[in-house]
């Protein structure tokens, strides 16, 4: 019996151990690349397909690949952190790979553009790729400070701008403002305090100001006077991110917000015909497609058409609100050893520096690109938007992204922005003290990066 | 007679002489094989671990540098004890209803007196939920359960609430749904293992304690319960390691953040957290701390629930040595 009792415990034993080991789960394998001639491979790592059909579209159907030359995308999901995990795996194996199996070019995102581009492992534009300063000289300063590494090298270069508006309802700034004309709503909310004026004023006709917790983050988060780490890896807390922190206890507290949160269906409900919020902000990407697309009563996926009469389309202008930021983008990046070096310049020429591609690019798609001549000609057109009563919103992003400083950002931006709107919602909902929401964001921040501290 | 009993003992004597017993170990070593190159190997391994500081800082490596205890340190200065009582608090909560509603379905489908209908049916419905992955269960909860979703539709509809009750941002909120959903995500599965512990008991003890005129709840209180118990400690045990590593279920419904003020974050989605850096060090420091509680506990329900056995058996012992000596 007592055998029997020793062989029990030693099985459940067995049992527990091998559950609790369970806990550290494999990395995913990194992909692997067919292919034997060599440079004939060209390995993009990416996260969705929007690079590979501006690639498709603007690049290859123009025959700029060269004969014989294969081009792999390989797309990782960036949910999760599963994008980043499978590059950085890529990355650390690139001395060893195989030419045709080395990463050629791969994209990142601002959030954490100087992960990679404080490292060796990205290429410098000018100097390894060749590309000339000409060629770089008419894209936003903005897009080069976000991907320029400690040593002011460029290091990566993208087709879009993202300068962000302030898009509001006509109809509710006639009722609040007793106007919807852009140029006076900008003078009422030219900056934060009249902003929280206008909010006041909102309020009392029954409309709310902003949706949520999250909507002025980054119009503040873009404006910081120091980069979130400094040079001792210790967190550093802008005061105009507290500012943020303040004034949206403040919405919260006398009802001028909603509670949502980012990209929550509640949010998107706002933006729509029974939405009663004043104004949102939204950069380029933004206005056109997800606004829009929210703004319409019957969805162009049900048979709507976008066209005044459905939904509220029509119903929203842009100003360009109390500060100007960014938000969204797309960098490409070249891999240290790359056997297709000529190809990777040529790409990054076409798509990112070319007057005659991005000019065609925003015709095509309205996605605003890159290129200070190219925009300001079309700025400077009677290029109007009937989604935004006639307005020609271009004219005010070509005003806007000159002046978007980026000079500030750090390779922990993503982890601090997340975790920051996730630990200061508690406090907004009135669960934790300032303190303890502060003491839990740097608790999040630290379980992310050990090598910060507070 | 004799001449039997002669041939008995040559038999046994013979069977002596010839071992099957190593087929047994034959047969024995691919699990063992297994079990060390996968478990073993990596368990000492997690011990190894913990004592180095090892982790990625952006693409650079840092580390392993030995450092001694200071993983386990940094571990208990950062509120480990808040993440190891939300745990718990969810997996207790969660476990007694579900033990209760399990034990109360699994005597009702074995009375054979209740003459229940399509208990087959039943049995099939209330295991359905287990063969959902955990992760599509919370996502679907995530949605019901929104500000402005389906839930506090119905809910306003009816006149229970005249504003939405917003589940995610409410401590009792979240757990409750974590709760509710580990709860309806296991039931089923307890219920079943609960049902074959019953059927396996003697029919005849229960119908000789009917003619005595027992009770129904006297019977399943002095006869089920005893009986069922070696069932009960197994499925207390595996709940209690599973509950010990809840993981997808609150993962998933708080989007990964464990809040509000990380009242919902789990051991293994704390282990989780230190793994975005590939850290090492600390996750192995938690693993092993894992290790040891769940062993600890593991142990605690073992003995105190075979306790009354031993003592039983203890006392048998000293009477039959009390009658040997006499």
């Amino acid at each position: 019996m007592k055998v029997k009792k020793m062989l029990a415990l030693f099985l459940a034993l067995i049992m527990l151990v091998s559950m609790a080991a369970c806990g550290s789960s494999g990395e995913p394998a990194a992909p692997e690349n067919g292919g034997d001639a060599q440079g004939k491979v060209l390995n993009i790592y990416c996260w969705n397909e929007e690079f590979q059909s501006r690639f498709t579209d603007y690049f290859e159907k123009l025959g700029l690949v060269p004969e014989g030359v294969k081009v792999n995308f390989i797309i990782t999901p960036s949910q999760d952190n599963a994008y980043q995990n499978a590059l950085d795996e890529a990355l650390l194996k690139q001395d060893s790979a195989s030419a045709d199996d080395k990463i050629d070019l791969f994209l990142i995102e601002a959030d954490y553009a100087l992960k990679y581009v404080n490292t060796d492992y990205t290429l410098d534009v000018v100097n390894d790729i060749g590309l000339t300063d000409a060629d770089l000289a008419d894209q936003y300063q903005y897009t080069r400070d976000i991907v320029t590494d400690s040593n002011g090298k460029q290091k990566g270069t993208t087709w879009q701008a993202t300068p962000g508006l302030f898009a509001y309802r006509r109809s509710i700034a006639k009722d609040v403002l007793g106007t919807d004309d852009p140029v006076q709503v900008q003078e009422a909310l030219a900056d934060w305090d009249k902003f929280d004026k206008v909010a006041e004023q909102a309020a009392a006709k029954g409309y709310k100001m902003l949706s949520g917790y999250d909507d002025s983050f980054r119009t503040f988060n873009n404006n910081m006077a120091a980069p979130w780490v400094d040079s001792n890896n210790k967190i550093v807390i802008d005061p105009n991110v507290m500012r943020w922190v303040d004034q949206t206890k403040l919405y919260t507290d006398k009802g001028y917000n909603n509670k949502t949160t980012l990209w929550a269906p509640e949010w998107a409900a706002d933006q729509g015909p029974a939405g009663k919020v004043f104004g949102f902000f939204y950069s380029t990407w933004g206005i056109n497609f997800t606004l829009l697309g929210n703004s319409l009563a019957t969805p162009e996926s049900e048979g709507g058409k976008a066209e005044v009469g459905n939904g509220i389309f029509g119903d929203y202008a842009v100003c360009q609100g109390p500060e100007n930021y960014y938000w969204g983008g797309t960098w490409i990046c070249g891999a240290k050893g790359t056997d297709n070096i000529d190809l990777v310049r040529s790409i990054m020429y076409t798509l990112t520096c070319d007057p005659a591609t991005m000019k065609k690019i925003t015709e095509d798609t309205q996605d605003y690109t890159n290129n200070i001549t190219a925009m300001n000609e079309i700025a400077n057109s009677d290029f109007k938007s009937d989604f935004l009563g006639g307005q020609n919103h271009i004219a005010l992003f070509a005003e806007a992204a000159p002046k978007i400083d980026m000079s500030k950002i750090s390779p922990y931006d993503q982890t601090m922005t997340e975790q920051l709107r996730l630990a200061f919602k508690d406090y907004f909902d009135g669960k934790v003290t300032k303190e303890q929401a502060l003491e839990n964001f740097y608790r999040a921040v630290i379980e992310k990066h050990p090598e910060l501290t507070k | 007679m004799n001449s039997v009993h002669d041939q008995l003992k040559a038999v046994r004597k013979k069977n002596g002489s010839i071992s099957y017993a190593k087929w047994g170990y034959i047969f024995l070593i691919p699990f063992f094989l297994v079990y060390v190159v996968f478990s073993f190997v990596p368990l000492i391994s997690v011990f190894y671990n913990s004592f180095f500081e090892n982790y990625m800082s952006g693409l650079k490596q840092v580390g392993p540098n030995f450092v001694g205890f200071e993983n386990y340190d940094t571990l208990f200065e950062n509120n480990l004890g808040k993440y190891f009582y939300n745990t718990l608090l969810i997996w207790v909560l969660g476990f007694i209803p579900q033990i209760t509603i399990s034990l109360l379905l699994a005597s009702w489908f074995t009375n054979l007196r209740l003459r229940l209908r399509a208990t087959g049916l039943f049995k099939t419905i209330i295991y359905l939920p287990n063969l959902i992955m955990a992760s599509a269960f919370a996502l679907l909860f995530f949605v019901l359960f929104s500000d402005a979703g389906p839930m506090n539709d119905v809910l306003m509809h009816l006149g229970i609430i005249d504003q939405p009750y917003r589940f995610l941002s409410e401590v009792a909120g979240t757990r409750g749904l974590v709760i509710a959903m580990n709860f309806l995500l296991w039931f089923g599965n307890t219920t079943i293992l609960l049902m074959a512990g019953i059927m396996g008991i003697d029919n005849s003890l229960i119908e000789a304690a009917e003619i005595d005129g027992a009770k129904s709840f006297q019977m399943f209180r002095l006869i089920t319960m005893p009986l069922l118990k070696p069932i009960l400690i197994y499925v207390m045990i595996t709940s209690m390691i599973g509950g010990l590593q809840l993981f997808d279920v609150p993962q998933i419904l708080t989007n990964g953040s464990g809040n509000p003020d990380r009242t919902s974050t789990t051991l293994i989605m704390l282990l989780n957290n230190h793994l975005y850096s590939k850290n090492y060090g600390l996750g192995g420091a938690l693993s092993v701390i894992l290790l040891i509680v769940s062993a600890v506990l593991s142990l605690l329900v073992y003995d105190s629930m075979t306790r009354e056995q031993r003592m039983e058996k203890r006392e048998k012992k000293r009477l039959k040595e009390g009658a040997e000596n006499e």
